[in-house]
């Protein structure tokens, strides 16, 4: 059964396979435990997951083929002669086959593990702060280190993570355990010396930017001038500078003057990857406006608006609640734009404001039980959605440990599980089928039987190769495709 | 909403109705035979309509828990029965629920989201129940203005604030909080809910902020925090009451209503 092609492999038919899942398999899980946010870093090799107790946890993939970059550095050094040149690019071609080895891929393990915000309480409003991480977004790297933006409903905090593996002994003014020595009693000098240590990997808080937001956060984004990035929360939109922390720009707030008067919140916000002057804001209502830095200094005026009319056949007492955008994203190449709503996924032209270039219904049998999920908040849920590295595909979860998977190309479209049960190592994902009616056909579940509790809202794609983590409530899975 | 849907609504919120929610709306698809059968008329768009805009008020109305509410939730919610409320001002129907009103007392104490969130100055200018009694006669008046201030009329005849600011404003929220926990209070009580933890000492009747800060800090911390829905699914497992209700006398009337909106 062909899966849908991510990277470059068009026409390619493959197949997901389970690869790795992260977390505790009891049945009662802690709350505490459950993910709330999932995110591959720029190159692909850390994965960070937040989750409600306001820790974060960050996955490294292990390198399996740095023996060859190793080799290839020595040949390197080691040659000065055109002879040793001819042998170099034999020994290297012999080396490089051992890469392909298609059943060993790099297995994500942990990397680093933090408490990144604990819980707060505002006592002027006699509220708690959640410390749930709403958001983790990386940072470039630049250095050794690596970077990342991880946020809860009021702070953000930007985290540094370095490695240590080397320690320096032979200090002169302190022992080996650290006891101060007598200076009088120092009769020799000596030059320390690094040696090697276990790898110790730290988190240290660089900065903390605090106080800036009345709301909920729910968006980070960094710019691509790598300075600057936009905190938004439910009715402000704020521009900080990452190197400062006790002052941020307001550039959008859609607070009405009479609160009584609202009507519209912002529910997402991004950065365009490419142009740092332009930014996107999804509402409540269904809408999304893409605004200009340069026009304005508050940019109240979006340059563009983009909204769906709606299909007056359709209307009902919930239509604006399930028009209300989940979360907002841009394709790599800038071009596009995608947005989730509690139905669909709408990818959009950003030359295009009327109406989305397409649509694809996430779980359209939901809509006949609208009531129900009003009722149990089900509706209210926040599903978010991702791009694969060339853009070819998009990913967003549903319900039931489900999530779906659209091919822009081939227009395929594939429902999978996040489940123990397929959970043998490299086993193939079956996909699954919602029945809607009728006849239940063998292996379709019926939409009734659909366990609303367990909902697939984090999910994120590896920026450049076919690897995908699923966030199911407290367990991580990662899967990898299968190349036929 | 297409005929088709509003059918299927109307069976979704049937089995509510009947079944007092002891079953979940999406698992009732399958009840729906046998319910049918034993009842006679399908209920009519307006009583679907009517159930909606309890069910949202409900939801308003316990938004404000200990931890800041979901505003984005609130709006969506507000917006419904916004909606809703602009429908039946068309149609005519605000006086209908007049007349049920006789039948519906408790209901109003419910759902009279006036009485909840309205700050204390106003609570003792306005006079008790005036919920939906007050429609007709601020139908008239409201009639021509816009929907804003028609939700205006709906929360109090004569306070400035409406349900939506009560719920928004954030900059004074002692004051918000305090009454609204008093309003909840009766509530609670009326619902013999006294549930063992925290709850209790969260909206008992004294009234210093400092006290509530520290029992707060006492009593939260160390327990779960409880979302909106929790505190719906403690109102079973009550043990016996030990304060005087004031609402004795709607007691089942009341009763009625939590069955209906609590899954037991």
């Amino acid at each position: 059964m062909a899966g849908v092609a991510g990277g470059g492999g068009g026409g390619n038919d493959f197949q997901w396979c389970f690869s790795q899942v992260k977390g505790a398999i009891d049945e009662d899980v802690a709350e505490a435990d459950i993910i709330s946010t999932v995110e591959f870093n720029y190159s692909g090799d850390l994965l960070a997951t937040g989750d409600k107790g306001g820790r974060v946890v960050i996955f490294q993939r292990e390198q399996e083929i740095q023996y060859v970059f190793c080799l290839r550095a020595w040949m390197l050094h080691a040659c000065t002669q055109p002879y040793a040149g001819m042998q170099l690019g034999s020994i290297e071609s012999s080396a490089m086959q051992n890469k392909s080895r298609p059943h060993s891929r790099g297995e994500y393990n942990v990397y680093s593990t933090f408490q990144s915000h604990e819980p707060e309480f505002d006592y002027l409003k006699s509220l708690e702060i959640e410390e749930k991480i709403n958001k983790i977004r990386w940072l470039p790297q630049q250095n050794a280190a690596h970077f990342l933006l991880s946020t809860n409903d009021k702070t953000i905090k930007l985290w540094k993570i370095s490695e240590r593996d080397k320690r320096a002994e032979g200090y002169n003014l302190k022992d080996e355990d650290g006891r101060l020595r007598d200076p009088f009693r120092i009769t020799a000098l000596r030059v320390p010396i690094l040696k090697p240590m276990d790898l110790m990997v730290e988190a240290s808080p660089r900065r903390i930017f605090a106080n800036a937001h009345t709301y909920h956060i729910n968006s980070i984004s960094v710019n691509s001038d790598h300075e600057t990035y936009l905190s938004a929360d439910d009715l402000r939109i704020n521009l900080w500078h990452l190197e400062i922390t006790d002052r941020s720009f307001n550039i959008v707030d859609i607070k009405p003057a009479n609160m009584e008067e609202l009507t519209e919140v912002i529910t997402a916000a991004e950065f365009h990857p490419h142009h740092c002057n332009v930014f996107v804001y999804s509402s409540s209502k269904g809408t999304i406006r893409l605004c200009d830095m340069r026009s304005s200094a508050l940019c109240d005026r979006h340059s563009k608006f983009f909204e769906e009319p709606e299909d007056p056949s359709s209307r009902s007492f919930f239509s604006e609640i399930i028009s209300s955008i989940s979360d907002v994203k841009f394709s790599h190449s800038g071009r596009y734009m995608m947005t989730r709503d509690y139905l669909s996924v709408k990818v959009w032209d950003l030359n295009m404001e009327n109406r989305p270039v397409e649509t694809y219904q996430v779980h359209e049998y939901l809509r006949s039980k609208l009531c129900s999920l009003y009722e149990n908040d089900c509706i209210f849920d926040k599903f978010e959605c991702c791009w694969n590295g060339s853009d070819s595909a998009i990913m967003t979860g549903s319900y039931n440990n489900f999530f779906r998977m659209f091919d822009r190309n081939t227009r395929r479209d594939i429902t999978l599980e996040a489940s123990r049960e397929s959970s043998k190592p490299r086993a193939i994902l079956k996909p699954r089928k919602v029945c809607t009616g009728g006849k239940r056909k063998k292996d379709e579940i019926s939409v009734d039987s659909l366990d609303f509790n367990k909902k697939i809202l984090h999910t994120a794609w590896h920026p450049t190769e076919n690897i995908i983590a699923v966030a199911a409530t407290n367990n991580l899975y990662i899967f990898q495709d299968k190349i036929n | 909403m297409g005929e088709e849907e509003g059918l299927r609504q109307a069976q979704l919120l049937d089995t509510m109705f009947v079944r007092g929610l002891k079953r979940k709306c999406f698992d009732g698809e399958e009840d729906i035979e046998g319910t049918l059968a034993g009842f006679k008329a399908i209920p009519s768009y307006n009583l679907q309509r009517q159930s909606l805009l309890d069910m949202s008020l409900v939801k308003l109305q316990l938004c404000h828990m200990l931890v800041e509410p979901n505003l984005c939730r609130s709006v969506l919610i507000a917006n419904t029965v916004r909606q809703i409320q602009e429908e039946m001002t068309q149609d005519g129907t605000w006086q209908m629920i007049n007349t049920q009103n006789a039948g519906h007392a408790s209901l109003d104490r419910l759902v009279s989201t006036d009485i909840l969130c309205r700050s204390s100055r106003e609570q003792t200018e306005a006079k008790h129940s005036p919920g939906y009694s007050t429609f007709p006669k601020d139908f008239e008046e409201t009639q021509s203005q816009d929907s804003s201030e028609i939700m205006s009329a709906v929360s109090s005849g004569q306070a400035p604030r409406n349900l939506q600011s009560n719920m928004w404003e954030m900059e004074s929220p002692q004051e918000n909080r305090g009454n609204f926990q008093k309003s909840l209070d009766q509530i609670f009580e009326t619902l013999e809910n006294k549930s063992p933890n925290s709850v209790e000492d969260l909206f008992s009747e004294v009234d210093s902020s400092y006290y509530d800060l520290d029992t707060m800090l006492t009593g939260m911390m160390s327990n779960t925090k409880m979302g909106h829905c929790d505190v719906l699914e403690t109102f079973p497992s009550q043990t016996t009451t030990n304060s005087n209700s004031n609402c004795k006398s709607d007691l089942n009337e009341l009763d009625h209503i939590v069955e209906i909106l609590v899954e037991s």
